[in-house]
């Protein structure tokens, strides 16, 4: 087990830089998920850790010594791949022991690792059989085992669920942490789904653009994203961003969304923004979730507004409700028997109490 | 596991002191791995067909006892030789002829069998594939026979319809209707498998949506399975050209060039006047005229492989 | 037919599906008839060969049907097979060939894979050398080939021409480039995944070739091999060139030469031994039929 540290890690092919200097802490045990959308650079990081890609500028430290120029065989690292590059020529039990043979581990002890390893993953039935004999889910098994034998210092992950179906995935995905909690390896996990970042990781870490956007719990993340990219990023359906600007009406600071609705901001959001400039343009984050359906007894910081609705989805423990608000399409989240209908007037309700301001040019979260 | 431990360290360790060489050391191993991996096929590209290639352009300026240096004459009096012209002009027809049937009659056995059930598809294929398989200096030996002056099976059978004798090697017509039509029987074949997989690289639902438009067999032969073999059939057309173009063993087999010189190619001239009448640098000179039109069609080919290399 | 089908929609779907399935029969006899036809045109020579090698001369000369076999005999495979200089045909053809098939493999496999796989200077233009090589035929280069040996017989004293095993030095010549741009393509094919999970694993370059590449690209090879062998077996240009002496001739060039005796042509003999010539690429055919037309596909529609 080891830890790993990322310190000012540059990548540049030709004259783009796949990633801009990142620095990244990965303490001894925890699990790393690196998310962001195609092309950020997640994977290009992911693989300069396994020594698969020459590092342009920086360093990257396993277990506090600098691996820059060793070659990935003497890195003490495993890896899964996305489409799980198992030897077709192999059986299970010889593409997991590959690596074990290659460094001429004697026989018993690659024996007694290869068991264990497959009945950690239940497919002791499967050791004899080829790839191609094998199911989706259960090549994704073998390719975890090949990096379990090793026991390595790191394990590293590259979208190892995303050739499989949505209930696989999901099934695998609890697979992935229970094998974590077993054998505490550090992992770094490279997804572009957010889903499986927040359900798998100790620690997330958003990327975009070859940059590290933030870093936190997947709890920290989604209620206290700090950039406009993170907050949409983070939560499904995603984060609504209203355009709004601040006013001061009769002492009270008010934030005002379209010509006709207007709300007086809770005493804890109004004096955490006051000192800001009433020019500024801003945005209202608003998660679906925070716009349900308005009734007769409203919070404190939650208020009511008329609307016309577009278009609902009903999803059963709930309804999704979609309208514009000045023209900005704007999602919410009401209860299936709220009686909300496509096309139909409907009055809905805000909970300013969990609502985020952001700076509409810089996208910083205030 | 405590050994693992150990070795750890020792990596480590090592690790720190390689910092900043090692990388460049790796990449200066990779490529010189790959050279060396290269070498072979490097020496033997440069040694065994580059050197010789431009070597007959050398040979192609001495004088037959290859002793002093003549500069184009040997080209010069080439152009003087009616039977250079013949041969050019029977190398052009021989190729081009040949290529056109080997191509028609390859892509309609194609059809054909791709039309019936799949379960018998390999045995026909099987079969078809059979003359290109059998060495051509062998099969040639047996059409040979089939054109025997006084045993040709075949002018046995057409007798029986009152056709005939014909004399398949002994006539300047037939003989290169002869060569032609064993060039075709022996290539047709290649086009066949060529075009089969091709045609079966088609995906069906391009034939149902043509059919739900309404199109009848021609018309989805030519809006459908020509465009999507475009490719295919140029490569392979333009690959069988260079090789039916520089054919020796048929034209050598069946006629030494006969009679009176009227099938001979440029490969079967170049040996008679090379090896057999010792003129080497003639020889050279002769073969070196087949490289113009190896050249055209080979900078088609690779523009057709690199293309379809892109699309890829 | 069409303005049924416009005018009454209902039974006209029916006449059409009918009509269909009507046409689809006739296509097929149409078909199986042209197929036939071109099978016979395909494989007269071959069966031809085969009628007239089971006939003794004094058949051959009655001049009776020659597409039946009266009084079948075996006496012309027995005489070529106690014939020593036959024999000794097909040994130099057989040892040839395994020579050149295994030098084939020795040059394309590692150079088709540092092509495929390792990036390096030159590399592309080198690939596409490989392609330009393979076009270039054996009749372009068998006379400079002829002078580049008696030169390097002069200044060696190593005697090359009149040898069987020049060949071995040539035929690769025509084997290397068309085996090391399929073995390309067969590489290329292989998920870059695959090496960097051995690479991971502790493989050296040497070992992903051996233990990855040369098992997964198993067909390729086989292909590959195919190819070799059929060329060195049929090549009948260089040997023509380079061999005289009767002790040094492989098959085709031997049946040619020494069964053609002047205007004495004994056909049972010549048809016994262009079969027995041809036996070796077709019982190769037989058996690995799948990996022969994968070989000889590979070129246009790989790399």
């Amino acid at each position: 087990m080891a830890d790993v540290a990322l310190r000012k890690v540059v990548k540049r092919y030709d004259d783009v830089e796949a990633v801009r200097g990142i620095d990244l802490d990965i303490a001894d045990h925890e699990f790393i998920v690196l998310v962001g959308p195609s092309g950020c650079g997640k994977s290009t990081t992911l693989r300069m850790i396994a020594g698969l890609e020459d590092i342009s500028d920086g360093d990257i430290m396993i277990d506090g010594d600098v691996v820059n120029d060793v070659p990935p065989k003497d890195r003490d690292i495993a890896m899964v791949f996305q489409n799980y590059a198992l030897y077709p020529h192999m059986t299970v039990a010889e593409n997991m022991s590959f690596g074990l043979r290659l460094k001429h581990y004697p026989k018993a002890e690659i024996k007694a690792r290869v068991t264990e390893a497959a009945r950690l993953l239940d497919i002791t039935d499967l050791i004899d059989r080829k790839p191609k004999q094998l199911s989706g889910g259960q090549r994704q098994r073998v390719a975890m085992g090949r990096a379990i034998v090793r026991n390595p210092k790191v394990f590293l992950f590259d979208e190892p669920l995303s050739n499989l179906d949505a209930k696989l995935r999901v099934q695998m995905r609890i697979e992935i942490k229970k094998v974590h909690q077993k054998v505490r390896t550090t992992t770094v996990y490279v997804t572009h789904d957010q889903v499986e970042a927040m359900t798998l990781a100790d620690r997330v870490v958003v990327m975009n653009k070859g940059r590290i956007e933030q870093i936190g719990t997947p709890n920290e993340l989604y209620h206290k994203p700090a950039t406009r990219f993170v907050a949409g990023f983070i939560g499904s359906p995603a984060m609504n961003f209203l355009p709004c600007r601040l006013e001061d009406v009769g002492g009270t600071l008010q934030i005002r969304l379209t010509d006709r609705i207007a709300f007086a901001l809770p005493p804890a959001r109004a004096a955490r923004y006051n000192a800001l400039p009433r020019t500024d343009k801003l945005l209202l984050g608003l998660r679906p979730e925070h716009l349900t359906e308005s009734h007769a007894h409203l919070e404190p910081g939650v208020e009511s507004f008329d609307t016309v609705l577009d278009v609902t989805e009903p999803m059963g423990m709930e309804t999704l409700v979609y309208f514009g608000l000045d023209g900005t399409p704007v999602c919410g989240r009401v209860n299936p028997n709220a009686g909300a209908k496509d096309g139909a007037p409907m009055r809905l309700a805000m909970d300013l109490n969990n609502m985020h301001l952001l700076n509409e040019a810089t996208g910083v979260v205030l | 596991m405590a050994d693992v431990v150990v070795e750890r360290g020792r990596v480590a360790r090592a690790t720190g002191a390689r910092k900043g060489s090692s990388l460049r050391n790796a990449l200066g191993r990779k490529s010189t791995v790959a050279f060396f991996l290269t070498l072979p096929l490097i020496l033997l590209i440069l040694l065994l067909v580059l050197y010789p290639a431009l070597y007959s352009v050398h040979l192609a300026t001495l004088n037959k006892a290859m002793t002093k240096f003549v500069g184009l004459s040997n080209f010069t009096f080439l152009f003087k030789r009616e039977t250079f012209w013949m041969v050019v002009r029977q190398s052009c027809i021989f190729a081009i002829t040949a290529v056109v049937f080997k191509a028609l009659i390859g892509f309609i056995v194609a059809h054909f069998v791709h039309n019936i059930p799949a379960k018998g598809q390999r045995k026909w294929r099987g079969m078809l594939l059979v003359p290109w398989v059998i060495p051509p200096a062998m099969s040639t030996l047996a059409w040979l026979w089939l054109f025997d002056p006084s045993y040709s099976a075949f002018n046995y059978t057409l007798s029986f319809f009152g056709v005939g004798p014909i004399p398949w090697l002994g006539d300047t017509f037939w003989a290169r209707f002869s060569v032609i039509l064993v060039n075709v029987w022996y290539g047709a074949p290649f086009f066949m498998i060529m075009y089969l997989a091709a045609l079966k690289s088609v995906p069906d639902q391009l034939y149902e949506a043509a059919e739900i438009d309404g199109a009848n067999w021609w018309q989805k032969i030519w809006h459908i399975t020509l465009p999507m073999m475009r490719n295919i059939i140029a490569i392979t057309t333009l690959f069988s050209l260079i090789v039916t173009f520089a054919n020796f063993d048929i034209v050598r087999i069946l006629t030494s060039g006969g009679p009176l010189d009227t099938t001979h190619l440029f490969a079967t001239w170049a040996f008679q006047v090379g090896i057999q009448s010792s003129d080497i640098p003639l020889g050279a000179c002769v073969s070196l005229f087949m490289v113009p039109i190896l050249a055209v069609a080979a900078i088609f080919i690779l523009r057709d492989v690199n293309k379809r290399g892109n699309e890829a | 037919m069409s303005t049924l089908a416009i005018d009454k929609a209902g039974p006209s779907r029916k006449v059409k599906y009918g009509s269909m399935s009507r046409d689809r029969t006739w296509a097929l006899r149409w078909s199986y008839f042209f197929l036939v036809l071109f099978a016979i045109f395909f494989l007269t020579p071959p069966v031809y060969m085969l009628i007239t090698s089971l006939k003794s001369s004094a058949e051959i000369s009655a001049a009776t049907n020659p597409w039946w076999v009266f009084h079948p005999t075996l006496s012309n495979y027995v005489e070529l097979l106690s014939s020593n200089q036959f024999l000794r045909f097909f040994w130099n053809s057989s040892i040839i060939s395994i020579i050149v098939v295994i030098v084939t493999m020795m040059i394309s496999i590692p150079a088709a894979f540092a092509l495929a796989r390792m990036k390096f200077w030159g590399s592309a233009t080198l690939a596409t050398g490989v392609f330009l090589t393979y076009l270039i035929p054996d009749s372009l280069l068998f006379i400079p080939l002829f002078k580049v040996l008696g030169g390097v017989q002069e200044l060696t004293g190593i005697t090359l021409l009149n040898r069987w095993y020049v060949l071995v030095f040539i035929y690769p010549t025509l084997t290397v480039p068309f085996c090391t741009w399929i073995m390309i393509g067969y590489f290329a094919s292989i998920p870059k995944e695959l090496d960097e999970a051995a690479l991971i694993d502790g493989a050296s370059w040497l070992q992903t070739l051996t233990r990855i590449f040369i098992p997964v690209a198993l067909p390729g090879l086989i292909a590959a091999t195919i190819f070799a062998f059929t060329v060195s077996w049929a090549q009948f240009l260089y040997p023509l060139v380079f061999t005289t002496s009767v002790d040094q001739l492989v098959l085709p060039v031997g049946i040619t030469t020494t069964l053609i005796k002047g205007d004495v042509f004994n056909w049972g003999q010549i048809m016994t031994g262009a079969l027995l010539g041809a036996a070796p690429p077709l019982v190769i055919y037989a058996f690995l039929m799948d990996y022969y037309i994968a070989g000889l596909t590979a070129g246009a529609t790989k790399g």
